[in-house]
C-alpha cells in the first residue's frame, strides 16, 4: 500500500497528489508513468510522473477526473493508502543535448509536459512551452511552467485565458515569426497532437509525440497499448509512450482509444452515483 | 489385487450445459474410492517407466499404491518428495505426452489417471490441513527472485526450506505469474494458487508486489545495494506475438496475453470489476495450444460463439488433450488446416477474418508435417473479435537493464541446464525465460534445480 501525502485540487476537474513511493521517486525521470489500482477490486490505470522528490520519497500524480478510477482516486485524502503503485515504466523522454524545443501541452497533456519542460530548463535548454486549455477554469500549472520555460505562451478556445485559439496557432506564429526549434514535443488529446504533428512536418521540424493509449499491465505482456509507428508496431509501454510523432498512425490510435467508451460511460455513472451517494 | 479395467474412471466433471456459463471449476475431481479403485490400476511395475515421464521425477508407483491402500496423507508425503506444487500440476500438466505416456496400462487400453491421482492427494492433504513445514532459523545469507511464476516459486519454496532468506519480487499485483493471470478460474482455482503461496510465506518468503525488476530496482542493484548474494531470474515468456497481417490493430483484436488479463488477473467477468472486457458474439481464436483453449472457453462463457482458427490438423493440437475435449463439449467450433491472412474491420473495428485452406507437407527429417497454403482457397468469415494466440517469447526488459546478461537472439536468457546460471556470476534463470514458454511443471524443475546450484553458490562462493 503507498500512503498520499498531499493532495491539492488544481481545479475543478484536475487533482495533484504526492504519493510516498520511495524507490520510485529514487529512479523517475521526466517522461516516465507510474500504474496505479486505487483498491482490490480496482483497475490498473497508468498516470505519468508529474514530478518526484527523491530525497522525500514521493511521486507527484496530476490527474484529470475521466472516469470510474479517478473518480475514485480522488476520493482519497491525504493519509489514505492506494493499493498499488508500480514504476517507474516507460522510457524516459530523450532531453540530451538539446538547445531550443517548443514543449506543446494541451488540457491535462500540461501535466505529462511540464516535468519535461522543467528538466530541459533546468540543463540550459531555450523552452517555449505553448499550453492550452479550453477555458480559463481549467487552466492549471501557470505558475511552474512560468518558472519552467523562457517563452510562455497561453491558449484557451475560448480566449478567457490567455489568447483566444488553439496551440497549433500559438505555434505556427512562433515558427514564421523565425524561430528555429531543434525539436517539438507535444503532450495532449490524440487530436491536438495529430495537427501540431502535422504542422511540424509541413516546417520539417522534428517531432516527438507521448502517446497514452489504453494500458493494463504497463510491462510489455499485453500489446493492448500497441501503435502503428513508421509502419512497425510498437508497444507504448515498453517502447514509449515518446515516439516520433512524423511516424504515428494517429487515427489508428485514436480509433483505439474509443475500446471501452460505453463501458467506461457506465461505470463513471455507477462511481458518481456511488459516491453522490456517499457525501449525502 | 490389480484392476484391470482397460479404461481410466472417469473424472466427475460440471454439466457443459450449466458449466459453458461460469468460471467455477469444470473438473470436480474424484472422490476416495474413485481414487482408490484407479489407483489399484497400477502394476507397480519394477522398472517405473511413468518416473521417466515426470520432468520431476515423482516415485510415481509409489504414490499410487499409497492411495490403493487408503493412506491418502502417505501418498502426499511421497509426491511432496519431489513436487512441491502438486494441486496444481495434478491438474494442468500435459500428462499425455509426460507420465502416463510412460505408464505400461497404455499399451492395451488407457494409461493409469496419474494427473487425477496427483490431484486427489494434494487436494486431500490441502484440505485436511496437514502440517505445514516451520519457519527454519535464517542461516544468514539472502536470495533475490524475480518473478513469481513456477519456476520463481520453486526456487524460493526449496531455498527458503533451507533457511534462506527468499524475497520473491513481482511486476503484477498479484503473484503466481502465468497461474494466475493467464490459466483461468475454471482450470486452476485461484484459491489453491493462493493457498500455496501462503504456505511459502509461512516458510517465510518475502513477496514484494509491483516491483518492476530493470525498472523499479534493477538486478545490479538488487546484488550491489540491497545485500542480495543471488538472483534467480524466472521473468517467464510473457511478450506477445502478432501474426503481422492487415487489421490487427483494430479493436475487437486481442493477445491471448490481454484477453486473459482482463479475464483472469483483473475478474472483468465479475459485476464489481472496474476493468472492461468486450463482450462479442463471434469470437475466432487464433492458434491452437493451451493458450488458445484457455482464451477459447473464457470466450465462451462470456456469452459468444466461438471459433478455435489453426493451421494444422486436429491430431496436431498442442493443447492438452482434456482441455480439447472440454472445449467441444462445452460448444467451441474447430478450424483446422486454415490460417488467416487478413482481418476486416469497419469504424475502427473487427467484422471479418479472411482465411485460406492450408495442408500439412510430408513430414520432413524432423518428422513434422509443415501447413503450406492450398492455392486459391481464401474465404471470409464474419467476427466481431479476434483473439491472437500464437505464442509468446520472453520479455526483453531484465535483459536490456543487467549488464553482461546473455540471451539467445529470440530472446531466451542463456543458462546452464542443470545448474541455470547465467553469464553473470551468482545470477541464475529457468523457466520459460530461458526455454520460452514451455510448462508448469518444467519451469518448476528448472527453479528447484537453481536453487540447488544458488545454495552452493551462497555457502561455499561457488
Ligand atoms: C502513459 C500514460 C500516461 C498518462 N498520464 C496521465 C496523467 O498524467 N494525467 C491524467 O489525467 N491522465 C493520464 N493518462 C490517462 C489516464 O490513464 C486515463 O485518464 C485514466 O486511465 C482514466 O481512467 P478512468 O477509469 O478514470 O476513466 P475511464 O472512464 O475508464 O476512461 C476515460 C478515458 O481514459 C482513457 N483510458 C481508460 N482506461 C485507460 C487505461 N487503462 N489506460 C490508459 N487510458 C485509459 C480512455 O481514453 C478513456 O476514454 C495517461 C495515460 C497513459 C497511457
Ligand atoms: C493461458 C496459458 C495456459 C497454459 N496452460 C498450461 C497447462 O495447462 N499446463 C502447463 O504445464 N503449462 C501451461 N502453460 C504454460 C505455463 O503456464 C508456463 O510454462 C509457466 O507458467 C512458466 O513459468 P515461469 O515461472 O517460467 O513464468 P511465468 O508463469 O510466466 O511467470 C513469470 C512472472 O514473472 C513476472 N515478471 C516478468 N518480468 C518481470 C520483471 N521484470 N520484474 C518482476 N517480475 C517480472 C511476471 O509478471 C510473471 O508473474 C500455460 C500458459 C498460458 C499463458
Ligand atoms: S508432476 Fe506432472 S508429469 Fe509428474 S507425475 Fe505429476 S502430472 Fe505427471
Ligand atoms: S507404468 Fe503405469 S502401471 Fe507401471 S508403475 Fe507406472 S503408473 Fe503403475
Ligand atoms: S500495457 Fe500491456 S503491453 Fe503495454
Amino acid at each position: 500500500m503507498y500512503q498520499i501525502r498531499r493532495k491539492r485540487k488544481l481545479n475543478a476537474t484536475v487533482t495533484r497528489m504526492e504519493i510516498d513511493a520511495p524507490m520510485i521517486a529514487k529512479k523517475a525521470e521526466p517522461g516516465q508513468f507510474i500504474i496505479l489500482r486505487v483498491d482490490e477490486k480496482g483497475e490498473r490505470i497508468p498516470l505519468t510522473i508529474a514530478d518526484y522528490d527523491r530525497e522525500r520519497g514521493t511521486v507527484t500524480i496530476i490527474f484529470q477526473i475521466a472516469g470510474a478510477t479517478t473518480e475514485a482516486l480522488n476520493q482519497l485524502n491525504e493519509g489514505d493508502w492506494v493499493q498499488d503503485f508500480a514504476g517507474p515504466l516507460g522510457k524516459p523522454s530523450d532531453l540530451e543535448g538539446k538547445k531550443k524545443v517548443a514543449v506543446v501541452g494541451g488540457g491535462v497533456g500540461c501535466a505529462i509536459a511540464y516535468p519535461i519542460s522543467k528538466k530541459l530548463h533546468q540543463q540550459g535548454c531555450e523552452v517555449h512551452a505553448i499550453i492550452g486549455f479550453r477555458t480559463r477554469s481549467l487552466a492549471i500549472l501557470e505558475e511552474e511552467f512560468h518558472h519552467a520555460s523562457k517563452k510562455l505562451v497561453k491558449m484557451s478556445d475560448d480566449g478567457s485565458w490567455g489568447e483566444k485559439g488553439l496551440v497549433t496557432n500559438a505555434l505556427e506564429s512562433l515558427i514564421t515569426a523565425g524561430e528555429q526549434y531543434d525539436e517539438v514535443i507535444t503532450i495532449g488529446p490524440l487530436i491536438m497532437m495529430k495537427f501540431v504533428c502535422e504542422l511540424t512536418k509541413k516546417y520539417g521540424i522534428p517531432t516527438v509525440a507521448s502517446m497514452n493509449p489504453i494500458m493494463i499491465d504497463g510491462t510489455g505482456m499485453c500489446g493492448g497499448c500497441r501503435l502503428s509507428v513508421g509502419g512497425e508496431m510498437k508497444f507504448a509501454c515498453v517502447d514509449g509512450p515518446d515516439f516520433d510523432g512524423h511516424k504515428i498512425n494517429f487515427n489508428e490510435a485514436i480509433a483505439r482509444g474509443t475500446a471501452y467508451r460505453e463501458f467506461e460511460q457506465k461505470a463513471r455513472e455507477e462511481a458518481c452515483n456511488l459516491f453522490q451517494g456517499e457525501v449525502k | 489385487m490389480a484392476n484391470m479395467s482397460l479404461v481410466k474412471h472417469e473424472m466427475p466433471v460440471q454439466d457443459p450445459e450449466i458449466r459453458k456459463k461460469n468460471f467455477s471449476e469444470v473438473a470436480l475431481g474424484y472422490t476416495r474410492e474413485q481414487a482408490i479403485d484407479e489407483a489399484k490400476r497400477c502394476l507397480n511395475c519394477k522398472q517405473k517407466p511413468c518416473m521417466g515421464g515426470c520432468p520431476v521425477q515423482i516415485d510415481i508407483p509409489g504414490f499410487l499404491m499409497e492411495i490403493a491402500r487408503g493412506e491418502m496423507e502417505q501418498a502426499y508425503r511421497v509426491i511432496a518428495r519431489s513436487n512441491s506444487l502438486p494441486a496444481i500440476c495434478g491438474r494442468v500438466c500435459p500428462q499425455e505426452t509426460q507420465c502416463e505416456c510412460k505408464c505400461v496400462r497404455g499399451i492395451k487400453g488407457e494409461p493409469v489417471g496419474i494427473g487425477r491421482l496427483e490431484r486427489f492427494a494434494a487436494d486431500y492433504h490441502n484440505q485436511h490441513a496437514g502440517k505445514t513445514p516451520e519457519k527454519q532459523e535464517p542461516n544468514g545469507h539472502k536470495a533475490a527472485i524475480v518473478g513469481s511464476g513456477p519456476s520463481g516459486l520453486a526456487c524460493a519454496g526449496e531455498l527458503a526450506k533451507k533457511g534462506y532468506e527468499v524475497t520473491v519480487f513481482e511486476a503484477l499485483h498479484l503473484v503466481g505469474g502465468v497461474l494466475t493471470y493467464g490459466i483461468p478460474e475454471f482450470r486452476l482455482p485461484k484459491a489453491i494458487v493462493e493457498q500455496e503461496i501462503k504456505g511459502l510465506q509461512k516458510l517465510g518468503v518475502v513477496i514484494q508486489t509491483n516491483m518492476v525488476i530493470g525498472k523499479t530496482v534493477s538486478v545490479d542493484e538488487l546484488m550491489d545495494e540491497y545485500g542480495f548474494e543471488s538472483v534467480f531470474i524466472g521473468s517467464g515468456a510473457g511478450l506477445p506475438k502478432f501474426m503481422n497481417i492487415i487489421g490487427e490493430n483494430l479493436n475487437g483484436v486481442y493477445s491471448a496475453n490481454e484477453f486473459l488479463t482482463r479475464i483472469n488477473l483483473m475478474k472483468a467477468y465479475e459485476p464489481d470489476s472496474t476493468t472492461p472486457v468486450m463482450h462479442a458474439k463471434r469470437v475466432s481464436v487464433i492458434g491452437g495450444g493451451n493458450v488458445a483453449m484457455d482464451a477459447a472457453r473464457c470466450a465462451k462463457r462470456l456469452g459468444a460463439e466461438v471459433t478455435v482458427i489453426y493451421r494444422r490438423s486436429e491430431h496436431e493440437l498442442p493443447a492438452r488433450k482434456e482441455e480439447v475435449e472440454h472445449a467441444m463439449e462445452e460448444g467451441v467450433e474447430f478450424l483446422f488446416l486454415t490460417n488467416p491472412v487478413a482481418i476486416g474491420g469497419k469504424d475502427g473495428w473487427v467484422n471479418s477474418i479472411v482465411c485460406e485452406d492450408m495442408m500439412l507437407s510430408s513430414p520432413d527429417e524432423s518428422g513434422r508435417r509443415k501447413p503450406i497454403p492450398v492455392y486459391d482457397s481464401k474465404f471470409e468469415r464474419e467476427t466481431d473479435c479476434v483473439i491472437m494466440s500464437i505464442g509468446t517469447s520472453p520479455n526483453p526488459l531484465i535483459k536490456a537493464t543487467t549488464k553482461g546478461l546473455k540471451t539467445e537472439k529470440w530472446g531466451g536468457i542463456i543458462a546452464d541446464e542443470e545448474t541455470g546460471l547465467t553469464s553473470r556470476r551468482g545470477v541464475y534463470a529457468g523457466g520459460d525465460a530461458v526455454t520460452g514458454a514451455a510448462t508448469v511443471i518444467l519451469a518448476m524443475g528448472a527453479g528447484k534445480k537453481a536453487a540447488a546450484a544458488m545454495e552452493q553458490y551462497m555457502r561455499k562462493g561457488e
